[in-house]
Formats: structure tokens, sequence, C-alpha cells
């Protein structure tokens, strides 16, 4: 039995069939890879699993719980944590400011009124956030706003904002995307010690294969909506299967 | 101190020796002179700048934090009017019970009507805020009449109850006349008149205890602005699908925040009964709810201290600017040939007077265009233009206050 459990899962939108019965089982303190060409509808199976579309059919267990018709705060505070395919930050605020939000969200639940206290008294959230912020290697740019930051750091950032809450279920959503090479090399470095020091599951996708394979345990190849193979990267490596997915497509 | 950091302190000092020499700061003109009359210190205008100060306040809590656009706030200020008035008619013309229940009765209003508006958000919530405050006011002008006093408007009476021990501000008359609203027994209305060389300054009661409450209501706005709340306030309007799928519910935060805003409101609206003891339902008109939005953009949308200096612009247009007639405007141009005095008078004219709404909006346009943060922005940028003068002189520090 996995941490996550997805199953029989159908969405459509119009007569588009985004997703057509759709099972996955990722492993516990696994890294678990989804990969397919674009259109395939892995960002609508994550959009499934994190409150942002309900499934027309099918369920959804986290850790034994199913998460359908719960509201997208209440499954973070389950221990789901998700990065966009766009990065999602607090654009008006600084970056100091963004890896805030999330200490709090942690420590403090889904609403907690504390407003005649100043923010920067919270001892310890502040020494979180930086703390962060150093792993990240963006503690120099702190006093940032957010939106003025490269499409590479603002997704850095969004990284980081997930792994502040110290998640048991990672989502990321094509994290390397827009970065740099020597970036995507120490987003690898940092989520593959993430992954040794913690409990944490992965689910990531990806278009970039060195990710992948740097990282994934598990590979389920995603096309037209439906899992076509689930593998490990060894045996996924010229799969007929993988080939005819992606047609076209030379990098697997 | 008081829980702020070096620069909010500095700007709250200098908030509060501003409200204690407002008496003469506002009266720069000899009494004797011909711009006399654009004096400003007199104790009925100095007190609607520092309520509508509140009321401004308040109102960029909500909007210039979360960037939800009321325009319901007039319910809340009328709601607390005639809260007030009722504990003055009923209980006693002490005003300190009148604007507590003011603000209790404003935030369990905006309690409810925040719990439906804020289901929605952008313009729509807009367009239920409007709608709920026009209900307001219709129900005020027709319906509850027995609590309103309909068209006739509420105001203190000789056959009022006033339960309270006379000490306590209780008693139906006060020799015969009705009595005035005091705290202990010192009237709103007792002034201490000044004279100075040409100068005559007022110095109000009403005034002042108005100006001690916009000071806490500053503090606290301060307060919230430093706060984890505010934090997350600010997140609401910056991105408030980062913040759900950060496991925080934005609902009660956002409902928390107009709560806050709307007693704010009456407090204001508590404050303007006690100064003035009568109201009746044109003060919770859409109108009135506009202002408060115009104020806080003129100000500076999310400033601290925007609000209060917009509410300020624009009770002393509507009450300075306003009165300037073209009699006058001829006896200042009397200097020039007539023919050119005519033509400048007939220029000007359109723009003064009954035409200060043309004014003002020319200049609420300007400020959109130009300055989107409003005076607080002008500032701003006059003092960086001094900052950079001076920095051949190695003065460093220019950092202007919020
Ligand atoms: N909210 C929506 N409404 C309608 N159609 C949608 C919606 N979201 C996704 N789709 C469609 O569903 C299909 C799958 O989209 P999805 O974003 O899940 O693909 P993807 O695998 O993430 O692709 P990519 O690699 O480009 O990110 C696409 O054809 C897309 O246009
Ligand atoms: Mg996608």
């Amino acid at each position: 039995m996995g941490i996550l459990e997805v199953k029989g899962v159908n969405k459509r939108f119009g007569g588009l069939q985004a997703l057509g019965d759709v099972n996955l089982s990722v492993a516990e303190n696994s890294v678990h890879a989804i990969i397919g060409p674009n259109g395939a509808g892995k960002s609508t199976l994550l959009n499934c699993l994190v409150g942002k579309l309900i499934p027309d059919t099918g369920s959804v267990m986290f850790d034994g719980q199913s998460v359908l018709g719960r509201s997208p705060h209440e499954i973070n505070q389950m221990g789901i944590s998700r990065v966009f395919q766009t990065p999602e930050i607090f654009g008006d605020l600084s970056v100091m400011e963004n890896m805030m939000i999330p200490c709090f969200a942690k420590r403090d639940g889904s609403f907690e009124m504390k407003a005649f206290s100043p923010t920067l008294g919270e001892k310890d959230i502040v020494e979180h956030a930086e703390e962060v912020l150093v792993d990240m290697n963006m503690a120099d740019k702190r006093n940032m706003n957010a939106a003025s930051l490269s499409r590479g750091d603002k997704r850095r950032l969004e990284i980081g904002m997930c792994l502040a809450q110290n998640p048991r279920l990672l989502l990321l959503d094509e994290p390397t995307a827009g970065m740099a090479r020597a970036d995507t090399n120490n987003t690898i470095d940092l989520l593959k010690q993430i992954k040794d020091e913690r409990d944490i599951t992965i689910a990531i996708i990806e278009h970039d294969m060195h990710v992948v394979f740097s990282l994934a345990e598990r590979i389920t190849v995603l096309a037209q909506g439906t899992p076509l193979v689930e593998e490990t990267p060894e045996n996924i490596k010229g799969h007929p299967k993988v080939r005819e997915a992606y047609l076209g497509e030379a990098q697997v | 101190m008081l829980g702020l950091n070096k620069n909010d302190m500095r700007l709250l000092l200098i908030v509060a020796a501003m409200v204690a020499l407002a008496p003469i700061i506002l009266n720069p003109f000899p009494e004797s002179s011909a711009m006399a009359q654009f004096n400003a210190g007199y104790p009925d205008l100095m007190q609607r700048f520092v309520i509508f100060g509140i009321f401004a306040i308040g109102f960029n809590i909500l909007f210039g934090l979360t960037g939800y656009l009321s325009f319901g706030h007039a319910a809340f200020l009328g709601a607390g009017s005639y809260a007030g008035m009722w504990m003055l008619k009923l209980l006693s013309i002490n005003v300190i019970p009148a604007i507590i229940f003011s603000t209790f009765i404003a935030g369990l209003i905006s309690l409810a009507i925040g719990w439906i508006s804020l289901r929605r958000s952008g313009i729509y919530f807009s367009i239920l805020t409007l709608a709920f405050a026009q209900m307001a006011f219709s129900l005020a002008a027709s319906v509850l009449t027995p609590i309103t006093g309909g068209e006739t408007g509420l105001q203190t009476n000789l056959n009022d109850p006033r339960v309270l021990p006379s000490f306590l501000g209780g008693g139906a008359s006060d020799g015969g006349n009705i009595p005035k609203p005091s705290l202990f027994g010192m009237e709103m209305t007792a002034s201490f008149k000044l004279p100075v060389a040409g100068w005559e300054w007022t110095f109000n009661w009403g005034y002042y205890v108005c100006g001690v409450i916009m000071l806490v209501a500053f503090y606290v706005a301060i307060r919230v602005f430093r706060s984890p709340f505010g934090l997350m306030l600010r997140a609401v309007k910056s991105n408030q699908q980062r913040m759900s799928y950060t496991g925080l519910n934005t609902r009660p935060y956002m409902l928390a925040c107009f709560v806050i805003s709307g007693m704010y409101a009456g407090l204001a609206g508590g404050l303007m009964a006690a100064m003035d003891p009568q109201v009746g339902a044109e003060r919770m008109q859409w109108t009135a709810s506009g202002e408060v939005v115009l104020m806080t953009i003129l100000g500076g949308i999310g400033t601290l201290i925007g609000p209060v200096l917009g509410a300020g612009l624009i009770k002393y247009f509507e009450n300075i600017f306003s009165k300037i007639n073209s009699s006058l405007l001829h006896e200042w141009f009397a200097f020039l040939p007539d023919g050119l005095e005519d033509f400048i008078v007939a220029i000007i004219y359109p723009f003064i007077g009954k035409g200060w709404h043309l004014t003002l909006g020319l200049m609420f346009m300007a400020v959109i265009i130009f300055l989107p943060g409003g005076l607080v922005e002008l500032g701003q940028r006059i003092a960086r233009r001094f900052g950079k003068g001076r920095t051949a002189n190695a003065t460093g520090e220019t950092k202007p206050a919020e």
C-alpha cells in the first residue's frame, strides 16, 4: 500500500478526456516520476491530488484518507505541498516574507489570529525561514521583491517554500523548467539530500530526463490521460511503448 | 518602544505632535488677514479631520492590505452613529458608552455583511457590499423608523431616559436644557480660545478626545500592519491560490479583517454622534462610502499615514475651498484691468465654491495617473529630491516614513 493511492480516476473537460482511468500507487519515501508528452494530463492529475480539481470518478487516498472533497488548505495541512508549473509565489512580498508564510502555516495551522504582535518578534519562524533560504542558496536575496526574481529563482523560492513545510508528500510540476544548468544540478542535489535526510515522498513531473534519471526510483509514463507503463529507470529506457508515446521526441 | 520599530515610532510621534498642535498649525493666517478664511483650525472641522482619519485608517486595513474594495463602509459608519445616539439617549450623555457600543454594533453588522460578501472577490465583492449598504440606507430611511427616526433621524431630547446616575452622565435634562455630550462632565463643545498677536487659536475638548482616539486607532493599525495577521492579509492580496496551497484558510483571515475595518468605521460613526448628537439616514448613503475610497487612494493605498492625509485633504476642500465665491475672486484680482479681471474670474469660477468637486475630481485623476502612491508617494519623491541634493553633504538617511 503506497502513501498515495490513485484509483480509477477520470476527468473530462467538455469533450476532452484529460484523464482516463488513472491508477497510480506511490510508495512511501520514494521518488516517483511522471513523464509524458505535452497535454498528456500530468498537471491535471496533480490538480486532482491537491483539491484544485475534483475527478469525475475514482478515488484519491493519501495515507489511508481520502483527499476528495477537501479544500486545498486542508489537503496541504494533511502533509501535501505542491510546486506549480508556472511559479506561484507572493510576488508583492519580499523573499523572506514569502518564506515565512509557509513556516507560519506549518506551525500555527490554517488560521491563527495574531494581529497585535510584530512578525519579526516570532524568532523561531524567522530562524526557520532564514535556514531554508540558506539551504536554497537565496539568503542574499532575502529583501528582494519576489516578483523581481528570475524565473529560475522564483521556482527555487517556491520549492523552498514547500520544503519549509516539511511535507510528507512533495508534488513537483516541472521544477527545473526555466532554470540554468547549474541551478538544475543544485536542485537535483538538494532534492537528493532532502530525500536522504527526511521521511519524504516525492512525485515529480519533468521533461528533463537528466533530472528524472538522477532522482526517480519509479517512472510512470502518461499518454493521452492514461498510464502506459510503470517501471524502474533502467527498464524504461528503450521501452517500446515509451518510444510510441514520445513519437518523434528523441530524448528517451 | 510600544512594540514598534524606530521608523514606526517616529511616524507615530510625528502624527501625535501634529494632532496636538493642529489648532495652531491649521491656523497659519492672522485673523484680520484676507487669507483668514483658509484657516482650518476651528473645532468642527478639526473634529471631522480626525474622525474621517479613523474611518479611512480602518478602510485602508481592508483595502490597503487585502485589495478588497468595499463600497459599503458607510453602512458601518451610519450604524455606529445610530448605536451611539441610542446610548446618548438611553444610558448616559457620557460619550464612552456611546463609542464602545457603536464599535460593537458595527462589528456585528460587518460580521453579517462580510460573511456573505466575502463569498466573492473582485468586482462582485464590491457590488455585494454596495448592495448591502444601499439596503441598509433604505431600511434606515423607511422600515426601521422606530430605531432610526426615519427621515427626521435621531437627536438627543429632553424626554430621553438616560438611566445612569447623573455623575455618570445620566439624567434627561441639564437645568432645563438638553445635556450636551461630555466626558465625565467635560462637554465636547468646551473650548479654550487663546489669542496670540494677530492669531486666535481654539483648543477644543471634543477635538482632543477624538484626536487621542485617532492616535490609538492609528497605533493599533501600525501593529496590525506589522503583525503575522497583517502579513497574511498582504499574502491574500498577492496570491490567494498560493495561500490555499500553503495550507492557509483565506476566509477567516478576510472575515476578521473585514470586521476590524467595519469596527473602525463604527467608531468613527460613534464619534460623529458624540461630537454632534444627531444622525440621519444620509450618513449611510453610497456617496459616503465612495468618499472614504477617495480619501484612501488620494493619500496612498496601503500606506500607514496616507489615509489620514487623504481624509484631511478632502475635508479641507469640502469645507474651505468650497467657501470661495465670485465676489471674493473679484476682490483678489481687483488689481487687474477690468476686462482681464472678469476673464480670469470666469475661468477660475467653475473650479471653486460649489465647483470644488470638479477640482477634487481633476486632482483625483492626476493622482491616479501620475502618483499611484498618492500623497505619500509625492512626499517620498520630494524627500528623494532633497536627499539627492543633500548627499553631497554626506547626509545619507533619506528613507521616508510610510
Ligand atoms: N481547466 C481546464 N479546462 C479545460 N481543459 C483543460 C484544463 N486543464 C487542462 N486542460 C486540457 O487537458 C489536457 C491535459 O492538460 P495538462 O495540463 O494536464 O497536460 P500536461 O501533461 O501537464 O502538459 P504539459 O507537459 O504541457 O504541462 C490538455 O489538452 C489541456 O488543454
Ligand atoms: Mg503540465
